[in-house]
């Protein structure tokens, strides 16, 4: 009863409701959708790598290295020799090595030149490896692995021919329209960078990058490949034995005198990552909150300037024998109602936003966001925002209160 | 009026003021109300008249429970009530007094019939049938049939005093106390409200207290109460 008379209460004062409400909505929506994105943004990125102890890549930032030998952000500096990859494969610390080849790009999505041992011992989120929907890995040289996504957006099966262009964008001066490649295996989504990524071989790579004449000889003579040693790659991923060998390996590395070289902790540069947002984080935090606050003043503010009107609806109410903490629940009901309504909206907007933009986020800042908003620390953000409207709310239903007490039938 | 009553007669008032003194907060020259004696038995229609400023409305309100008297003691269907707690006083008036004041009886916003709920919503007495005797109460007041869901709003002064009626009496009050509800209607219906709140009354069986200036109304009354005669002096007042 209280509830339906709350909220027909606020039907009758429909032109002020609807514009608290939608302030309410922005300022609800800026709170979560910040909140939801710093903490997508780090699970997104802490579940892209795992279980890889070094990368091992051209001196530059460790940022740097971490964003493009991982996020596939930006463009790697330098490339390292192919022989210092066999030297850190049979290194007598390392259980195994992963090398990657960067630079080239089919529709949009990059090209990553890597070898077997990348589909045995990548692993991303929880540990997990990665696993097929369709097909295996590469056997040869003109076949391909592709990303999840890679496969929906561009329609591609298993046996489908692609072709592969080379320089990051995704139109590309040079097109590498004589290589055709064709897909022997389509990976299942992870949501991570992997489902963006079109997998060959390194040999692959090299083949890309020949002069035309040899690529036909190629293409009628596919077993001449194995003269086609790689000379670089861009990086290289390290599993090690002993989780206590990191720091020595790592040492050795950057100590290397026969190439340029730089080890990271792949931990140890995201946390340099998040240290860099941190700021930015809550400066995004303290303008939501204060964004909140002022539309929660806008709030009792719109309740408090009702309550001038409403005198007679809190006489009656008196009346007929509600007391005034009564009517103080009813001024804190309409309030929350308000705000209640207002995160469910802004709930349902960022999902749908979350939705919409999610490919171009993952794309663009290789971001992947999850549209579902229901985790502890947004709950937390949900009682908060709750408890928060509760407060200044209490304003007007404090002012409701009183004068409800002081209510008499002469009230005109 | 200052009688002694025999414990019989006693089981019959529907209200009794005892030496009640009310002090107005708003001077400061100590002026107040003292009644020192007033008795109204169950199921009588009292006409209590007097000039504005007379304080009538004040005792409406103390009877009502929304103001409490400074001194003595009001007691209402033989049961104390000035004394009672604020919120035992809430339920008590909600269970047992109806109130109709002079203009904005309802919540504009709600529909008629909701307005009639909610009274019943704040009162102990449960009633399942509450639209029914609702239906039943918009017939006897002659209200048009379909009125029970208009908006309290759209509706006429002289129909929004009647379901004020049907409101007061929802809960089935011993006591009715009404404040000037004709002020608002003109001549023609002022004696059809009259007679409906008399008949309404009647028929509910409810004590009747009613106040208002007008001597014209006087006529509708078996009892007539002046104001001034209520009044006693005292001393420090």
């Amino acid at each position: 009863m209280l509830m339906s008379l709350s909220w027909n209460s606020l039907r009758s004062r429909k032109k002020s409701v609807v514009l608290t409400f939608f302030s309410l909505l922005i300022s609800i929506s800026v709170l979560l959708s910040v909140e939801h994105i710093r903490l997508q943004a780090k699970e997104s990125f802490n579940r892209t790598i795992s279980d890889v102890d070094l990368i091992v890549g051209a001196p530059s930032g460790q940022l740097n290295l971490l964003l493009y030998s991982v996020f596939r952000m930006g463009s790697p500096t330098n490339n390292i020799y192919y022989q210092s990859y066999e030297r850190l494969k049979n290194h007598e610390q390392v259980s195994w090595a992963i090398p990657i080849s960067l630079g080239d790009s089919h529709q949009g999505f990059r090209v990553m030149g890597t070898n077997a041992a990348y589909f045995a011992h990548f692993k991303y989120g929880n540990k997990q490896a990665l696993t097929f929907e369709k097909g295996q890995p590469f056997q040869s040289l003109f076949q391909t692995v592709i990303g999840a996504d890679v496969a929906k957006k561009l329609g591609y099966q298993v046996g489908d021919e692609v072709v592969i262009a080379h320089g990051a964008g995704s139109t590309s001066f040079t097109h590498h329209d004589d290589t055709p490649f064709t897909v022997s295996g389509i990976l299942k989504s992870t949501g991570t960078p992997v489902d963006k990524t079109v997998h060959v071989s390194l040999t692959a790579i090299e083949a890309i990058h020949l002069p035309h004449p040899q690529q036909t000889k190629l293409l009628e003579n596919p077993s001449a490949a194995a003269d086609l040693a790689p000379e670089s790659v861009t990086a290289v991923l390290l599993g090690l034995k002993s989780k206590f060998a990191i720091f020595k390996l790592q040492r050795d590395v950057n100590n290397d005198k026969s190439d340029k070289l730089m080890a990271i902790l792949p931990g140890v540069a995201l946390n340099e990552l998040w240290q860099l947002m941190a700021t930015v984080e809550n400066l995004l935090r303290v303008i939501s909150v204060l964004i909140l606050v002022s539309s929660l003043f806008g709030l009792s503010t719109m309740l408090l300037a009702s309550m001038q009107q409403r005198q007679h609806e809190i006489a009656v109410l008196r009346v007929l024998g509600a007391g005034p903490h009564v009517i103080f629940t009813l001024v804190l009901l309409e309030a929350l109602i308000l705000v209640v309504l207002a995160m469910l909206a802004a709930t349902g907007l960022i999902s749908l936003a979350i939705s919409l933009l999610s490919d171009w986020l993952s794309s663009t800042y290789g971001l992947f966001l999850s549209a579902n908003m229901m985790q502890t620390e947004i709950i937390l953000v949900y009682a908060v925002v709750i408890i928060a409207s509760i407060i200044t709310s209490a304003i007007p239903a404090y002012d409701a209160y009183k004068s409800a007490l002081h209510s008499t039938l002469s009230a005109r | 009026m200052m009688t002694s009553e025999t414990p019989n007669q006693l089981n019959q008032n529907a209200i009794q003021v005892n030496n009640v003194l009310h002090r107005y907060k708003t001077t400061d020259d100590d002026k107040g109300l003292f009644i020192a004696q007033w008795r109204v038995q169950r199921g009588q229609q009292v006409f209590l008249h007097g000039e504005s400023g007379s304080g009538k409305t004040t005792l409406l309100n103390l009877l009502a429970g929304v103001l409490t008297p400074n001194e003595g003691n009001i007691h209402i269907l033989n049961q104390p009530f000035s004394t009672l707690k604020a919120h035992k006083r809430d339920k008590f008036r909600a269970d047992h007094i109806g109130v109709v004041f002079q203009q904005f009886n309802l919540i504009p916003y709600l529909s008629v019939l909701k307005n009639i709920q909610l009274a019943n919503h704040f009162s102990s007495t449960h009633l399942n049938n509450v639209e029914e005797r609702a239906a039943d109460y918009v017939q006897k007041l002659k209200l048009p049939a379909n009125i029970l869901h208009t908006a309290a709003n759209a509706l006429s002064i002289g129909q929004q005093q009647r379901v004020a009626i049907a409101r007061a009496l929802i809960n089935k009050p011993e006591l009715l106390l009404v404040d000037e509800p004709t002020s608002a209607l003109d001549a023609s219906a002022k004696d059809a409200f009259m007679r409906v709140l008399t008949e309404v009354c009647e028929a509910a069986g409810a004590t009747l207290v009613f106040v208002s200036h007008d001597m014209y109304l006087r006529q509708f009354f078996p009892v007539s109460v002046e104001m001034s005669e209520l009044l006693s002096q005292r001393e420090d007042v």
